[in-house]
């Protein structure tokens, strides 16, 4: 296995002065390493419709970024309620986010799709009660 | 256009970014939901929204855009502001309405994205 570099944050859930520090602070990281900016602007889209989603709909979580020479992986892992069918959740406009939710400009139900958009690999797996784990890979 | 030129169109007020009243835009995208800001907007195009919290500061910067006009009168915080101020961005407050102010830019040449 090749050598990369690997940076980790914790998210804390319902925290939205915070939310979105993570994907700055690894876009910064991308931007330091000279990676091409229409890489980084998907990997931060990703990460940032990640960081977003452990914050609303789960108990909290972290953000695992790793990057090799060639590609940017993304791992985002809660702690929460899970995925019950994950078809479903990955289906355009579905949404399970509160009026609050809405009323901070989210749950429109574009999250993971626009995550898999701008993905090169997305997997998606989640027990109900448990966990979600999102991996998200671009390839540089 | 120049926001220059867009800030007086609106009567705005502007916030933080004056040094980049002279950048030239060709597109603005108008919501209040940052989820279909992430999903179709691309770069340089400017956010005009009502939404006013910390995530649209944020959607702002994964998208790389550096030009917001908050509508319906409403301000931003400070610790929001600075944020703006952090990466770059400018920021301009209209009391007209989202379809007002878009109507106003439009017919002056500003033109939608396409999604």
């Amino acid at each position: 296995m090749q050598e990369s570099m690997k940076y980790e944050f914790s998210v804390p859930t319902m925290d939205f002065t915070v939310a979105g520090e993570a994907s700055s602070s690894i876009k910064k990281v991308l931007r330091q390493l000279g990676i091409d900016s229409g890489i980084i602007r998907r990997v931060a889209i990703a990460t940032y419709e990640a960081e977003i989603n452990i914050a609303i709909h789960s108990n909290g979580g972290k953000i695992t970024c790793l990057i090799s020479p060639e590609w940017v992986k993304v791992i985002a892992k809660d702690n929460g309620p899970g995925i019950e069918n994950i078809e479903l959740a990955m289906t355009k406009g579905f949404s399970t986010a509160t009026s609050e939710i809405r009323e901070l400009g989210f749950g429109a139900g574009m999250g993971l799709p626009n995550m898999k958009k701008c993905s090169d690999d997305f997997e998606i797996t989640s027990e109900v009660d448990v966990f979600t784990q999102l991996v998200m890979t671009l390839y540089l | 256009m120049f926001l220059r030129e867009i800030a007086e169109l609106l009567e705005c007020e502007v916030l933080t970014g004056k040094e980049s009243l002279d950048r030239d835009y060709e597109y603005a995208f108008g919501s209040d939901l940052m989820s279909d800001v992430l999903a179709y907007v691309e770069d340089d195009t400017i956010l005009i929204t009502g939404l006013v919290n910390h995530q649209v500061i944020r959607t702002a910067e994964m998208l790389d855009l550096k030009a917001i006009i908050f509508i319906r009168g409403k301000e931003p915080t400070a610790d929001v502001v600075a944020l703006a101020n952090d990466h770059e961005m400018t920021l301009l407050a209209t009391k007209y309405t989202m379809y007002t102010a878009s109507g106003i830019l439009y017919s002056k040449g500003l033109k939608g994205i396409s999604v």
